[in-house]
């Protein structure tokens, strides 16, 4: 299992970063938001101890809500300011003094 | 009932999570280009959704309360937060958002302490992989909230420092909190070692923050960002979950080789921006900028307006200070303006100029600057002998010519703008200090340059009055 998870780890690193030493300048700002939104995977790692269930306790419970808060912000937080700054890029639709497929 | 078995084994799980990290990839290859960005980051989105809900589908949910109020009030505040927050405030909305991450994945470092008897029911890798995720998680949380105080104006933007006692602290407490992992691992399971380990490595995120000043915090938020992924990674193979594995790795690897590309295009190395940055060597040269002796020319609106109306070519270098002003929206009107004149406008775009890479970009879009309009470093450094007017709006570090000719400057090396090759050259500024680095710019005393000094947006709709006068 152990051997099996550090085999994905390297080939997800390798993955990462052959995706995004592709991205231009220009998105590198959303690019940083986007996959901080991304590594807000971390709320599984809460839901998942409060599923199962093996951390009982007042302490652990208040714990985990606050992790599970923190992700859940982190989430949803993330893709929504990703999603606002790169609507910023999206294709306008052409100014009326720009007919249709004119070079601006 | 055949079906709900099904959904419950782990292994159709764990095909859920493959189709998860499958989107996160995908979306994230979306993002390479302007076009297919916001799909890339809805289908990451939809990844995220799909891994959530995966998560959830097991025999025996325990808990669902208090996954289900976790994940309402994580909304409540978060949604607001995003939906509000001003295009200018996005670099320390995006800190605010890695350390909270970074906080989630130390807490559930803690709560697995707690559960399996300070490790003693688990492998020893879960124990080495659950204290770096403590460590790392816990760095990153206290990091982040100090880049965000700093850029949100809470705490001094200026590097903070506690001189040569720096380093032999933060070695310091380093070492204490690798020690108490150590002795975590090895297999002490009192309470105390993990609570202390989380303490040490809260402080060293709050020294290692603390001292790095304005010019290089996007440097820190982008390394913090890869902090938090590798944290989450080490999370998940602590956890067993591969969507954990794949997602946060990502993002560790994406943000190493983001922090790596954003320190070179600054000349700097990120060991010498975590080594205390500029501020650490600019300060016998904080001096009143002017103070070699130069005199610095002051101009009106309607001179740079005329200056501007006339000129065949001018190229506009945005910087913070513009963000700070909310100024793109007059810096467009004024270049439409322009434009209609004849006047060929361009932006220069300087790698660094803003807190992030690509703020400006981001502003300038914003007010529906043309993409083909905005140039960067290389593009138009070789333009500038040919352009009669550059307007630099609230830039100043970006345009330094000592960066070229002063070996002894703090940012000698770094690539500049050489706006100073331009015939004449203009610089809305707020007054006389110095930039965010802390130094001296030569280029306000070049005989080539006049200062039109007040707020930025002001200053351009003012000239831009002028120029609908003309």
């Amino acid at each position: 299992m152990l051997i099996t998870n550090l085999s994905i780890l390297v080939l997800a690193g390798f993955v990462g970063y052959a995706v995004i030493s592709k991205v231009p300048n220009t998105l590198h700002t959303p690019l940083m938001s986007g996959t901080n939104a991304i590594h807000g995977i971390v709320i599984l790692g809460g839901i998942i101890l409060l599923v199962e269930g093996e951390a009982q306790g007042f302490l652990n419970d208040a714990l985990l809500l606050i992790a599970v808060v923190f992700g859940t912000i982190n989430v949803v937080g993330g893709f929504l300011v990703t999603d606002r700054m790169l609507d910023m890029f999206k294709e306008k639709p052409a100014p009326a003094a720009l007919p249709e497929g004119e070079e601006s | 009932m055949v079906l709900a078995s099904v959904v419950t084994e782990p292994e159709f799980r764990n095909v859920l999570y493959i189709l998860s990290f499958g989107l996160f990839i995908y979306g994230l290859s979306g993002l390479t280009g302007p076009k297919t960005a916001v799909r890339g980051n809805r289908i990451a989105a939809v990844g995220m959704a799909l891994a959530v809900v995966a998560t959830l589908l097991v025999d025996d949910l325990n808990n669902a309360l208090i996954v289900l109020l976790g994940v309402i009030i994580g909304t409540v505040v978060g949604v607001p937060a995003a939906r509000q927050v001003k295009m200018t405030q996005m670099p320390q909305m995006v800190a605010l958002f890695n350390g909270v991450g970074g906080g989630a994945v130390a807490l559930i470092a803690w709560v697995e302490f707690r559960s399996s008897d300070g490790f003693a029911d688990v492998p020893t890798y879960v124990a080495i992989f659950s204290v770096f995720a403590a460590i790392v998680g816990s760095v990153s949380f206290w990091g982040s909230n100090i880049a965000f105080a700093k850029l949100q104006g809470l705490i001094d933007g200026k590097p903070v420092t506690i001189g040569a006692l720096q380093t032999p602290l933060n070695a310091l407490l380093a070492l204490v909190a690798i020690g108490c992992g150590v002795a975590v691992i090895a297999g002490q399971n009192d309470e105390y070692l993990i609570i202390t380990l989380l303490l040490a490595a809260a402080a060293l995120g709050n020294l290692l923050v603390l001292p790095i000043g304005g010019a290089d915090m996007p440097v820190v938020i982008s390394l913090l960002n890869a902090f938090t992924g590798l944290s989450a990674a080490a999370t998940g193979v602590a956890l067993d979950n591969t969507a954990l594995i794949v997602a946060g790795m990502i993002v560790g690897a994406s943000g190493t080789l983001l922090t790596q590309q954003m320190a070179t295009a600054m000349n700097r190395t990120i060991t010498s921006v975590i080594a205390g940055g500029f501020g650490g060597t600019v300060e016998a040269a904080a001096g009143a900028v002017g103070a070699g002796g130069g005199t610095v020319r002051s101009t009106s609106a309607s001179d740079v307006a005329i200056q501007m109306a006339y000129a065949r070519q001018v190229v506009v270098v945005p910087g913070y200070g513009m963000a700070v002003s909310q100024a793109q929206h007059a810096v467009r009107e004024m270049a439409k303006l322009l434009e209609e004149k004849g006047v060929a406008v361009k932006y220069a775009i300087h790698p660094v100029a803003g807190r992030m890479p690509g703020h400006m970009n981001v502003l300038l879009a914003e007010a529906d600057v043309p993409y083909e309009q905005l140039k960067e470093m290389d593009d138009i450094n070789g333009e500038f002998p040919r352009t009669d007017v550059s307007i630099v709006i609230g830039a100043n570090d970006v345009t330094n010519p000592d960066a070229r000719t002063k070996p002894d400057s703090p940012i000698y090396g770094m690539p500049i703008l050489n706006v100073d090759e331009s015939q004449s050259v203009i610089v809305l500024k707020r007054s006389m200090s110095s930039g965010y680095a802390g130094i001296d710019n030569p280029l306000f005393v070049n005989p080539k340059t006049s200062m039109l000094f007040g707020d930025a947006k002001k200053s351009i709709a003012e000239v831009t009055e002028e120029l609908k006068a003309l």
